[in-house]
């Protein structure tokens, strides 16, 4: 038997993933081929095709992502300074901001795609993380800041985690598919809001009983904010708990029984089962731990920034969505999701806030992020198409070289 | 009529053929033998110009040919029935053989015309199958000679048959060789890929082996012994008999009393079925494909729920229990599918060697991991078991079949277990991985092991057991120790004892 098998290695692998047969499988066989080529060439090409889009309406698309750059406080890192008076900090804190949602919501996605599932229900599970924030908030008004944030940031950590988990213990008890069951669970939130902070719902503010909006949470209970102001949106400490959980996210997977019995059901169940590994518990917990994700983002959002929250906001919200495209950006490992929701927290506030008018219509340039986001999961989706892009490339090397000792000869 | 001439292809990392001569002769059959990894596929491959070679020169009729692509392959005349079918399973057999040539009636296909054509092909060369049936109907014998259709009506004169036999039952293999033998009386060649000693000697004109990516030698099938091959693939001498003492039977460490099983539809597939295995014994179960041996060890490795009946393993009464509890007491399971069951291909070796033991002591404690501990063991189990294609970190998926084996016998026999349940062992394994499989497996039963020993390869059991079961419709329906013919147990495992007793 040879060193390395090229007949059973290279051209066999898609078969040997078509045989175990999981997402999380033929995602891996991808990322080894790929490795980082993929997502840089995934991203490259959708503000490629993104530019064009600009270009069609006339304007300079060099120009409209430099203002995306600007705009998005990322050339604070040529002059950095603290002070938020500064445009460029002002823009980078507002940036991480939105980060700090999009990494949890895109961890969201990426652990239960480690344990085969596809996790599209981020956005319901964000949402019942906001109100249970918001009812523990707004309650317990009297109690000291510590223990009250966390009560609040745990009950909606907790509140995901269980939303998410009926979605996994459907799959492990009636198989019934995560993608669809995720998809009715948003629904099902996102009525919940309608009628918690509705009129007469049991959330809305004391105040003004004709406005559907939340009461504000107790001051006890809001995050403290690092960088910039409360009262101005300030960036709160919950950048510092997304970073943690980037680094979580990555340690239970590699470096706990939970994580190895995580990967080895999303790998492969059978050899799993065989291995002595409960497949059904897996599938439970891990949707669970996503949801936990997702309901951590809700509860940091709502106590960071938010405060509170009406029925018009949640039609305007898509962050858990967005998650998705970062988590499928980055591969689904810790350092690709932290990467990818910091291109994505960039354009969504650069694209909004930065854009000075005669560059590009203010009105354009918010769906700029849009179209962007859509072609990066149309492309991750069809990397396939991109592989095979770059594998022929490849492949023309030594077909060309072949050509020249012929020619030689 | 066709020659390969000083062929050479690289791989990154290695060379896969290296100055590789071939001659075809007209209505000859060639069989190209050599282990799996010897550059057989790479070869033909090249010949079909879906690889590209690096050097050397490839003639037909004594001109030089360039294929940049199947297509200019077939154009001159060749075909190659790949190991795994390329059909569309919603179309018909006709519609599969004339898909991209099709007869045309105005711009509509000539249905009845293409069913006339394949019905007439497959009279020709005694392909007997419905040109009428959807493929999705038809058996893996049948969708073969679909693809062998499928070449023919390209015109092909030169037939490449990749690994043929691996998707057969012994009966479907036997008429596929005598569909060679017409294709050959009618002048094509053909080309037969195998590293089956047995199959080479029954049915080829020649025999060209591969070994390492280098020719080796081109000899008729006269003089030609299984020995003289099997030589030629390993490099060495190869013991095609497996060595071992008489068996020294101790307690019985596994005990199955008047089991049932019922299969995922709830058929019932093990049916009050009992029998025990001793320490220190191999106990062979022959049977035909589907008679209830994977029910069997699915429940007795605690992956499918029994139903009524009783399993002790080494005295424990252990019914119903759950695939962890089975390890626990010391079941070691090869399992009968190392790609989907026995390994998770894309986990590194160390984690694999792991799938067992991942959550106790030292691999882990309290639920954290110690990867440099899995590693250290992984490096050990490497050496100790020969496991040759990469260290501890290479991806399991990336070693040869041959070498995932040993890496599924080496966690299954470094746990050390009571009882081993060995399920088709060798299956698509090549003559050097068989012999050390073999030798292992007879080591580990002079260790004191009672193995269970489930091959749908009658030879295998013949060899190996100390005890030979027959099962057959989930039930015992013979037993023998000591000396007993092929034939014998061939008939007991068609049911045949039964009938004549009944």
């Amino acid at each position: 038997m040879s060193e390395i098998d090229p007949e059973t290695s290279a051209p066999e692998s898609p078969e040997e993933a078509a045989q175990s047969g999981t997402l999380a499988a033929s995602i891996a066989l991808k990322q080894r081929a790929g490795g980082l080529v993929v997502p840089v060439l995934t991203a490259l090409l959708a503000f490629m095709i993104g530019g064009l889009v600009v270009l069609a309406t006339g304007h300079n698309p060099l120009l409209a992502y430099r203002d995306i750059f600007n705009g998005a406080g990322l050339n604070w890192v040529f002059h950095p300074t603290t002070s938020v008076v500064n445009t460029s900090a002002y823009n980078l804190s507002q940036t991480l901001l939105q980060t700090t949602t999009l990494i949890l919501c895109g961890l969201a996605v990426a652990f239960a795609f480690r344990c085969g599932m596809f996790n599209i229900g981020g956005q319901g599970q964000y949402f019942v993380g906001l109100y249970v924030a918001n009812w523990l908030g707004v309650s317990f008004a009297g109690m000291s800041p510590l223990p009250h944030i966390l009560l609040a940031v745990g009950g909606a950590t907790l509140a995901g985690a269980l939303w998410a988990g009926i979605a996994g213990f459907l799959k492990a008890t009636v198989g019934a598919h995560e993608v669809i069951s995720t998809i009715m669970l948003n629904w099902i939130a996102i009525w919940l809001g309608e009628w918690l902070f509705g009129d007469g719902g049991p959330l809305q503010n004391t105040a003004n009983k004709t406005v559907p909006i939340s009461g504000d949470v107790a001051d006890s209970a809001k995050l403290p904010v690092f960088w910039g102001e409360k009262e101005l949106q300030g960036l709160h400490v919950g950048f510092f708990v997304a970073i943690a959980a980037l680094v979580v996210f990555w340690a239970i997977l590699n470096r706990t029984t939970l994580g190895y019995e995580v990967r080895a059901v999303g790998f492969n169940p059978e050899a799993a089962a065989y291995g002595g590994i409960n497949v059904p518990k897996n599938l439970m917990r891990a949707m669970a731990i996503s949801g936990a994700f997702a309901g951590l983002a809700g509860g940091l959002d709502m106590l960071g920034y938010l405060y509170h929250f009406g029925v018009s906001d949640i039609p305007a919200n898509s962050v858990g969505f967005l998650g998705i495209a970062v988590a499928l950006l980055g591969r689904n490992t810790a350092v690709g999701t932290g990467l990818g929701a910091l291109l994505f927290g960039a354009l969504l506030f650069g694209t909004t806030h930065g854009l000075s008018s005669n560059v590009i219509a203010p009105e354009l340039a918010g769906n700029l992020t849009y179209i962007i986001q859509g072609l990066i999961v149309l492309f991750v989706g069809a990397d396939v198409l991109i592989l095979y892009i770059w594998n022929t490339r490849r492949k023309l090397k030594p077909r060309a070289r072949a050509r020249a000792t012929e020619a030689a000869a | 009529m066709l020659e390969m001439k000083g062929i050479r292809k690289e791989f990154p990392g290695t060379v896969a053929n290296d100055d590789v001569d071939l001659d075809i002769r007209r209505g000859e059959v060639h069989a190209l033998l050599g282990e799996n990894g010897a550059g057989k596929s790479t070869l033909m491959n090249i010949l079909y110009g879906l690889y590209r070679r690096d050097a050397g020169e490839i003639l037909l009729h004594g001109k030089p040919v360039d294929f940049g692509s199947a297509r200019d392959s077939i154009e001159s005349g060749i075909g190659m029935v790949h190991q795994h079918f390329m059909l569309i399973p919603v179309m018909t057999v006709a519609e599969n053989i004339v898909l991209g040539m099709e007869p045309r009636d105005g711009i509509l296909l000539d249905e009845r015309g293409a069913e006339r054509r394949v019905r007439e092909l497959s009279e020709q060369f005694g392909l007997l199958v419905d040109p009428t049936l959807l493929v999705s109907d038809i058996t893996v014998g049948q969708e073969q000679r679909v693809e062998i259709l499928k070449a023919l009506y390209r015109g092909a004169d030169v037939l490449i048959l990749d690994e043929p036999t691996a998707v057969l039952t012994p009966q479907e293999a036997n008429e596929l060789f005598g569909i060679i033998r017409s294709l050959k009386a009618d002048g094509k060649s053909i080309i037969f890929i195998s590293h089956k000693l047995n199959e080479v000697l029954e049915i080829a004109d020649r025999i060209t082996v591969l070994r390492r990516g280098r020719k080796i030698e081109t000899v008729p099938r006269e003089g030609a012994t299984e020995a003289s091959l099997a030589r030629a693939m390993v490099g060495r001498e190869v013991l095609l008999q497996v060595e071992k003492s008489p068996a020294q039977p101790g307690d019985v460490l596994l005990k199955v009393e008047s089991l049932h099983v019922t299969d995922d539809r709830g058929i019932p597939k093990v049916r009050g079925l009992s029998f025990d295995v001793r320490a220190g014994e191999i106990v062979g179960i022959a049977g035909v494909d589907g008679n209830g041996q994977t029910e069997l060890i699915e429940a007795i490795t605690g992956l499918r729920k029994a139903g009524s009946g009783s399993i002790e393993v080494a005295g424990r009464e252990l019914h119903h229990a759950s695939a962890r509890q089975m390890l626990d007491a010391g079941v070691g399971h090869i399992p009968e599918d190392r790609q989907r069951r026995g390994l998770v291909l894309e986990f590194s070796i160390a984690e694999n060697i792991a799938l067992h033991d991942y959550a106790k002591p030292p691999d882990a404690r309290w639920g954290w991991l110690f990867p440099d501990r899995m590693i250290d063991r992984a490096r050990r189990l490497i050496k100790e078991f020969d496991v040759r294609g990469g260290g501890p970190l290479s991806r399991a998926g990336g070693l040869s079949g041959g070498n995932q084996q040993k890496l599924v016998v080496a966690r299954e026999i470094s746990r050390d277990p009571k009882v081993l349940i060995a399920a088709q062992p060798t299956r698509g394994l090549d003559v050097g991985a068989i012999e050390y499989l073999h030798r292992r497996i007879v080591t580990e039963r002079d260790e004191g092991r009672a193995v269970l020993l489930i091959s749908l390869e009658l030879e295998e059991i013949l060899s190996l057991s100390d005890r030979i079961l027959v099962i057959y419709e989930g039930e015992i329906v013979g037993e023998h120790t000591g000396e007993v013919s092929e034939q014998e147990i061939g008939l007991e495992m068609l049911g045949g004892k039964e009938k004549t007793a009944a």
